[in-house]
């Protein structure tokens, strides 16, 4: 009989129960929630008359609405402040641990649980939001949930899932100079498209996504759901374990080394076999830069837009021509002739404190260019805010002309007052460039930390190993 | 749950590939703290030329000739019909309660995406997943004649189209059971309490660095 993968391994292990159809029910570990898919759960709790099962499991914190600027004036918007406060009076009359908006601890739901230890190897994590996927990076089962699926956790502290076929992704080869995880997961997602995953849960290895630091893995899993897949993972190494050793709500002592033991368990067996092995050379791999409105519409900074005449599929061809003209692109342009009016670094992809590093490098003691309106870094958490000031990051962006702001999702999707205009272009961190995403009529391009940054001080894309 | 056994409506074609949830409800409507009211701005940057925002009287702004969903008879639609990987991107289930509060039964496609295929059957919305040239023959036909309408018999599990056209469809055996009988999943969950906590007896002695706020309940 062939070894288990990795998924199989965390699913086995959480089984509750499993009906003949091959329905399982799957016991939750952990529970994150934010302000935006938890208040109708939280009203179906009430109306039904239940308690959640166990409060233990759940760490809440508003993300999605906050504003990035003067947080002591509260939230200008009443319909965001009511959905914040919601948020604040349920985790009150319910007994569920939250970080408020006040709280240093705050942040993007997906970087704090990894940063406060309360998401773990080995778990399973669950948030009613796609990018939870996040979570796959430490080796756990991660995945995002509707607000029904809410509800059902938090009444019941499991989920009705049936077994997802299994995709090996392998990137081998060293990654080039300038070349980050982000540019790594927008390669994959660009050869096996938004719905290459679909069905599946993604374990992504090879020795270019070992190479990767803990937050490196974290960007790439972070967009497995951009290639459709809602789980993404990569087995426990040394770097994870590592990685632990000093989170607040990680084991301490002897339970650390107890857990670390069954953490080491955690990668697939040698003779796994996945449904689906998907190949790519890393050291191939160039900078990117989306060009269209599906994650799948990128390529390397160096090429060029491509033309729908050239695509013998007529729908996709008809794709093409809609996102062209929603982005106001023509075929052909040199990606680096293409100039930007804003630049967000920022969101639960590229938020974290590698990040900000790499971002303040490709800053180069060069100023923010004068077509560009508005660069603005929103950290990941106040704690991630916090350690870039103790590194005097928030000095070399202020002084290059970027903003530097409060932690939240802030311009990913434009919940809150960070938004683009009908019409303006933004190199942007996040990881989707869906139209409207940004704000109505924004034309997104998604990049590096490194390459947004780079972009900013030249006005357009470079290559941010030439720049 | 509204269960969902036979249902026959109008069929309005959405010629895309991968429709995205914020395309479906655009993110500033997501601030509502209800699970109503979402129809009016099912589509919105497609629907209407002027942006919107939350608490805004919709019936009074200006729709976008264009668009499938405003034109008659589609506007009184109740099946959608796309293409392949509908339903990508945020796993907000507020796009599948905008589908429903517009009046949509059912969507069918080649291809979904998986969060919202399983938000969907949460809310007594059918996504049927056909081969990619049956839902292109559809598409003709609807072209061919706006307002055709389709009959979907989920217990027989068939699409059947006026002309006597008709396509098979699978779907998991117990979520066909659940949309059928409208049965709500917590309840039904709940019936194996006993074993959930049969789990964390044992789970506790695996993996108890997982289960610190149950162990110091019980005083370990």
């Amino acid at each position: 009989m062939a070894g288990k993968t990795l998924y199989d391994k965390l699913f086995d292990a959480h089984v509750v129960h499993e009906q003949d159809d091959g329905t399982a029910l799957l016991y939750i570990d952990r529970h994150l929630v934010h302000e935006v898919t938890s208040p109708q759960a939280f009203e179906g709790l009430r109306l039904a008359g239940r308690k959640p099962w166990r409060t233990g499991a759940m760490l809440a914190v508003p993300d999605h609405n906050v504003p990035t600027t003067n947080r002591a004036g509260g939230i200008v918007d009443p319909v965001s402040r009511e959905q914040v406060s919601t948020l604040d009076r349920n985790c009150q009359e319910f007994g569920v641990q939250e970080f408020p908006m006040a709280d240093l601890r705050q942040g993007i739901v997906h970087i704090i649980g990894p940063e406060e230890g309360f998401t773990l190897p080995g778990a399973t994590v669950v948030c009613g939001d796609s990018h939870t996927s996040t979570h796959g990076a430490i080796g756990a089962l991660a995945f995002g949930i509707g607000t029904s699926e809410v509800e059902h956790v938090m009444a019941t502290q499991t989920l009705l899932q049936k077994r997802t076929k299994t995709m090996q992704v392998r990137v081998d080869g060293e990654l080039g100079p300038g070349v980050t995880a982000k540019d790594v997961v927008l390669a994959i997602i660009g050869k096996i498209g938004t719905a290459g995953g679909t069905g599946y849960a993604i374990e992504f290895a090879g020795s270019a996504i070992e190479s990767l630091s803990i937050e490196g893995r974290m960007s790439v899993c972070n967009m497995s759901i951009e290639a459709g897949a809602r789980a993404g993972m990569v087995a426990v190494d040394e770097k994870t374990v590592d990685y632990f050793r000093d989170k607040p709500f990680a084991p301490t002592g002897e339970m650390f080394e107890r857990a670390a033991e069954y953490w080491r368990t955690l990668k697939s067996d040698p003779d796994a076999v996945f449904d689906k092995v998907v190949t790519l050379d890393g050291s191939k791999i160039e900078p990117q830069v989306s060009w269209g409105t599906s994650p799948e519409m990128v390529g390397p900074v160096n090429g060029r837009v491509p033309d729908p005449a050239a695509e013998t599929d007529s729908v996709k061809a008809e794709g093409m021509r809609n996102a062209l003209k929603y982005m106001g692109l023509e075929p052909n342009t040199p990606m680096t002739e293409i100039r930007i009016d804003k630049v967000f670094i920022g969101s639960c992809t590229n938020a974290r404190i590698e990040d900000l590093r790499a971002a303040a490098a490709a800053i180069k003691g060069g100023h923010v260019a004068d077509n560009v309106t508005l660069a603005m870094v929103v950290p990941g958490s106040g704690l991630v805010r916090e350690q870039a000031e103790k590194e005097g990051l928030d000095k070399v962006f202020l002084e290059a002309g970027f903003e530097w702001r409060e932690p939240g999702c802030s311009m990913c999707l434009a919940m809150n007052a960070d938004r683009l205009e009908p019409g303006e272009r933004c190199a942007s961190t996040s990881n989707r460039n869906f139209e409207g995403r940004q704000g109505q009529g924004g034309r997104t391009h998604l990049v590096s930390p490194a390459m947004a940054a780079a972009a900013a001080v030249a006005g357009h894309f470079v290559d941010v190993r030439q720049a | 749950m509204q269960a969902f056994t036979t249902h026959q409506g109008i069929v309005a074609p959405l010629d895309r590939s991968n429709v995205d949830t914020d395309a479906i409800i655009p993110k500033q409507y997501l601030k509502s703290v209800k699970r109503t009211g979402f129809g009016p701005t099912a589509f919105d940057d497609w629907r209407y030329l002027d942006p919107g925002e939350p608490g805004m009287d919709h019936s009074q702004r200006r729709k976008n000739p264009d668009f499938v969903l405003n034109q008659a008879p589609f506007d009184r639609a109740s099946i959608l019909l796309a293409r392949e990987n509908f339903g990508c991107g945020s796993s907000r289930e507020h796009a599948v309660w905008a589908l429903t509060d517009f009046g949509f039964r059912a969507v069918i496609a080649p291809s979904f995406a998986d969060i919202f295929f399983n938000n969907s059957f949460k809310n007594g919305l059918l996504p049927i997943a056909l081969k990619e040239k049956e839902v292109d023959a559809i598409f003709k036909a609807v072209t061919a004649n706006p307002g055709l309408e389709l009959e979907i018999d989920l217990p027989n599990q068939v699409v059947k189209a006026p002309d006597g056209s008709e396509y098979a469809f699978e779907i998991d055996r117990f979520r066909k059971h659940c949309l059928i009988e409208g049965l709500d999943d917590i309840a039904l969950t709940l019936e194996h309490a006993e074993k959930i906590k049969a789990y964390e007896t044992a789970q506790m002695e695996k993996t108890p660095w997982l289960f610190n706020d149950l162990r110091s309940n019980v005083g370990g």
